[in-house]
């Protein structure tokens, strides 16, 4: 532990084993002799042409980037307003409201599925696309809650007093200094949300009607057989992964820069 | 300065929301681990403990429970091994490349679980990318096939996936350890060992409950993982719930079972939030 060689040497171990698998996965979807096979054959780009021309596959796609975006819709409608009442509001029974909220961050999917499932089951629902969406939704809210409380601990609430003595309405003040002011913990965690709900699989397990999400088409291919065309369309699901990071990781560097350069103005100007 | 409009405005949605799709839920899951099914396949709405007393009698449903936990505890285990001196690494050896490597550790958690739990069972296979690898360098003459379908495959691959989450927290927690701190045991002569253990170890102590946690609940719950790579030798009580709500069709006792793994995760993370606050550093 104490030597920076050993700790190097232990961290490339630990990359290389959480790299591993995502180089085989990228290796192989250009693998002609399919999946698996040391070393790989014939590379080519043939399973990426069958992907492109599997209707199926598209149609789930495009099934979880819709259940994606309504739960991010429903996760931050409810969770902003979550962590504003966790944050400023007293009410009986708040301890207990901020447990159920973040519970499902920690609870395995399975519970959270089985649970809303008997739901759906007494209020005699149909398993559709829809009930997905509201377990995504309403597990996430955890998600946009603790984002966004996290933001309101570095607010200055002057500035929404300063709004309110002006004689602007809460509902103004809401959008015209606390939102924006929220601006990166809120694009944080709809972007987290986002990904979060495209990639589920546990609680949609059990609350999928007729209409697959590609984790779920995925998952009923792998009960198959393997091909890599699962490669393919991982790979493709990754890279467009990558590009949301690098794109939130610039704007949260950019702000943060634009931040400091105003704390460094706001200095100068104290010292003049 | 907030109004009660205001305070009501923020606070009656989500509770509502939260109570409907939350709250009465796990209600549900408790009333119908107390029902029974008829021979035809119907709730009875009749209260009683026949689940309960079914999960105590058959050695089926706690054997598996035992095995999921030392599955669980394993993964726990081998996270910790790899994400804590990982952590420190960062925290205290990275200098400038900081940034870059705590994104280079976040990353994998944007590839979607089931991908990974896919990825290592086409490593792993008989025909697969490991297996053929050592015939190929003359290793083996014929490929090794208890890698896939066991409880290894299982601990292996949740250990890839719950490593960046037992990280995460351990990290966060180093990061808050002021650095004056740790330079005041240098000069007041303790070793490089006697600084780590007394005084870095004990203020990283939070961080490392809450990975801990997050690594043993996610993975005592998983059945994705048993169900590709497990066999019948790995085998988790999730999988023994999913077939009761599937194929074997009884939901009261799926129910009951999960009522208890909630309890247990419950418990598991009141404990150790009480253990964190005793050893947080204020």
């Amino acid at each position: 532990m104490k030597n920076p060689r050993l700790l190097t040497l232990h961290a490339l171990a630990v990359f290389s084993f959480l790299y591993l698998p995502i180089a085989v996965l990228i290796l192989y979807s250009f693998n002609g002799q399919g999946v698996g096979g040391f070393p790989p054959h014939d590379l080519t780009v043939n399973w990426y042409r069958i992907l492109f021309n599997d209707g199926p596959i598209w149609d789930s796609v495009l099934n979880s980037l819709l259940v994606a975006a309504a739960a991010m819709l429903i996760a931050l409608v409810f969770g902003i307003p979550a962590a504003l009442a966790l944050d400023r509001a007293q009410f009986p029974g708040k301890a207990l409201f901020r447990r159920l909220v973040l519970l499902p961050l920690i609870l395995p999917g399975i519970i959270t599925g089985l649970s809303l499932l008997m739901l759906f089951r007494v209020a005699d629902m149909k398993l559709s696309l829809l009930t997905i969406t509201l377990g995504h939704g309403t597990a996430l809210i955890s998600v946009a809650t603790t984002e966004v409380f996290a933001g309101l601990q570095k607010l200055n609430r002057a500035q929404e007093e300063a709004s309110l003595d002006l004689g602007a309405t809460y509902w103004q003040t809401f959008w015209r200094i606390t939102v924006p002011n929220l601006k990166l913990s809120i694009i944080g965690a709809a972007l987290l949300i986002f990904t979060l709900s495209m990639d589920e699989i546990a609680v949609s397990f059990f609350l999928i009607g007729r209409d697959n999400t590609l984790p779920l088409e995925i998952w009923g291919r792998l009960r198959r057989g393997i091909t890599p065309e699962i490669n393919a369309i991982s790979t493709i699901i990754f890279m467009f992964s990558l590009i949301a990071i690098i794109f939130w990781y610039r704007l949260r560097t950019k702000s943060e820069l634009s931040r400091e350069i105003a704390a460094g103005l706001a200095d100068a100007a104290n010292e003049c | 300065m907030f109004s009660r409009v205001y305070r009501a405005a923020i606070t009656l949605p989500p509770l509502v929301w939260v109570a409907l799709f939350l709250l009465v839920p796990y209600l549900l899951m408790f009333c119908y681990s107390f029902w029974s099914v008829s021979e035809s396949g119907a709730i009875v709405h009749s209260w009683n403990l026949d689940n309960y007393r079914e999960l105590l009698t058959k050695p089926v449903y706690w054997q598996t429970l035992l095995r999921s936990m030392w599955i669980a505890a394993r993964v726990t285990f081998f996270s910790m091994l790899l994400g804590y001196p990982l952590a420190y690494f960062l925290s205290f050896y990275a200098g400038g490349r900081k940034d870059l490597y705590y994104q280079l550790v976040i990353i994998p958690l944007w590839v979607s679980y089931l991908v990974r739990a896919y990825a290592w069972k086409t490593i792993l296979g008989t025909d697969g990318v490991l297996n053929t690898l050592l015939q190929y360098v003359h290793l083996t003459s014929h490929p090794l096939d208890f890698l896939l379908y066991s409880p290894f495959a299982v601990v292996l691959t949740l250990t890839h996936i719950y490593t960046p989450f037992t990280f995460l927290p351990i990290y966060a927690s180093l990061e808050h350890i002021p650095r004056n701190l740790v330079e005041a045991s240098h000069d007041l002569g303790a070793t490089p060992a006697q600084t780590f253990w007394r005084v870095i170890f004990p203020l990283s102590i939070p961080g490392v409950l809450a990975g801990a946690t997050f690594a043993f609940v996610l993975s005592l719950g998983d059945f994705l993982a048993p169900l590709l790579l497990g066999g019948p030798s790995g085998i988790m009580i999730s999988n023994i719930v999913v077939s009761l709500f599937g194929a074997a069709y009884n939901w009261p006792l799926g129910a009951a079972i999960s009522l208890c793994m909630l309890a247990l995760v419950l418990a598991l993370i009141f404990l150790s939030e009480r253990l964190e606050k005793k050893w947080s550093f204020s």
